[in-house]
């Protein structure tokens, strides 16, 4: 993780573990980093987005089926056809 | 995977209707967009050009002056990302300065200062502590950090810029944009509801996008339907509401309200205040600054205004805000590569400079 230090950038990773330092560790496929909590509330196993070390969303598993009803409406409104 | 995803490409391959110009205001949206090759997957009436959301693109030289200047200090030590260690000031960079002695620390996390801090007490850390919406609620972590163990040599230089002032002065200039690709990781904060009030105002689209190539094809043709519905309500003489111009398209991770916990410990330090913006100027509340009663933790923030031009030829300010693409500049890829770069656009890997220089 220590190449990887972009601004915006922020990558999803899994909680392995909550540290008694405020922290979590968080694996990256493979890669284990401490990261900041405080701005979310994380359990191990929860999939969390990482951003400068620090865990700043949960992420939901499936979004299929809202983006599709998303999709459905405003993709009909526009004319196109899918 | 959405399978949809080949349909939404299909349309965008094949689209045959007015010119459509979008902006992703993302710097790390301009990063993905050139390593996925969507530009060359989609009709050439679809248009993708980038805005002022790099942050390091945006600092003001003044900026980099003044940590040049902290780094110098006795028993003081800069700490930063990688990221600004190359960006001019107006007359060197840290990087340059590092390698002529001065104290220069570079770290993952704003959180890893804290252990720099209470290992080494006879020395001050400053934290270079430049981003948007996503990285500031880090930097309220860290002030969190910094009370709780009562650490008195961690201060923060700050450059704090708020998105949606800027993507405001964009539209009061006039700047030729149908629609706006909105900033995912800020809008994971902010929540999308950020954009509604601009998007009203000036009748303008906005798609919250991801940064996975599907996120983005998913987003880019999300944002293309809400400006085609948008011409035909003009069209039709029909009013537009800000449910209809601001949808999110990544609902993994973003909501229409954000963060909530994150903007609370943000408003809790910061205030809004005007904001230099590296070849676009002074924007009206764009910034945020530690409140006064933080002033202790505040290594000379304010006033860091002046904005100092390394090449009179660049034409960075006209890349960030979408008039023209960088090869339209006269240095690019001549004077100006990322060796020998001549503005923040090309120093910064989200820099659109950069991006179109590996392309």
């Amino acid at each position: 993780m220590k190449g990887v230090i972009k601004m915006c950038v922020a990558l999803p990773g899994k909680v392995v573990k909550i540290n008694d330092d405020k922290t979590a560790e968080v694996d990256f496929n493979g890669n284990t980093v401490n990261a900041l909590t405080g701005l979310v509330v994380v359990k191990p196993g929860d999939q969390v987005l990482v951003h400068a070390g620090c865990i700043i969303q949960t992420v939901k598993s499936s979004e299929a089926d809202e983006l599709n009803e998303l999709f459905g409406e405003i993709a009909d409104f526009a004319g196109v056809k899918l | 995977m959405n399978e949809n995803i080949s349909k939404y490409l299909s349309f965008l391959k094949s689209y045959d209707g007015d010119d459509i110009t979008l902006m992703e205001v993302c710097g790390s949206h301009t990063g993905a967009i050139a390593k996925s090759g969507i530009k060359d997957m989609i009709s050439g009436k679809i248009h993708l050009v980038s805005g002022p959301g790099c942050p390091v693109c945006v600092t003001p030289s003044a900026y980099i002056d003044r940590l040049i200047e902290l780094s110098k200090k006795p028993d003081t030590v800069v700490v930063t990302f990688g990221d600004m260690l190359r960006v001019p000031g107006s007359t060197s960079s840290l990087s340059l300065e590092k390698g002529n002695g001065a104290k220069v620390q570079m770290v993952y996390s704003p959180g890893d200062t804290v252990g720099l801090a209470l290992k080494s007490p006879e020395k001050t850390f400053v934290f270079a502590a430049v981003g948007f919406e996503t990285t500031i609620p880090v930097y309220a972590v860290l002030l969190d950090r910094i009370r709780e163990k009562d650490i008195k040599n961690i201060k923060l230089l700050t450059a704090l810029k708020l998105m949606p002032p800027a993507v405001e002065s964009l539209c009061r200039d006039n700047v030729r944009i149908d629609g706006f690709i909105a900033p995912g990781h800020v809008s994971v904060i902010t929540g999308s509801s950020a954009f509604e009030e601009v998007a009203e105002k000036y009748r303008i689209p906005f798609g919250v996008t991801g940064f996975q190539p599907e996120e983005l094809v998913t987003g880019i043709f999300g944002t293309v339907c809400l400006v085609l519905n948008e011409r035909k309500r003009r069209k039709e003489g029909k009013p537009s509401f800000k449910d209809q111009l601001v949808k999110n398209f990544y609902t993994s991770v973003v909501t229409r309200e954000g963060n909530r916990a994150a903007k609370e410990k943000v408003n809790y330090y910061f205030e809004p205040g005007d904001q230099v913006w590296r070849g676009i100027g002074k924007i009206k509340n764009s910034g945020l600054f530690l409140k006064e009663q933080f002033s202790k933790y505040d290594a000379g923030s304010r006033n860091l205004d002046e904005d100092h031009k390394i090449n009179r030829k660049c034409m960075c300010e006209k890349v960030l805000t979408g008039k023209i693409t960088p090869e339209m500049c006269p240095l690019f890829r001549k004077e100006c590569t990322p060796l020998s770069p001549q503005g923040a656009c090309m120093v910064s890997t989200e820099g659109s400079c950069f991006q179109y220089f590996l392309q």
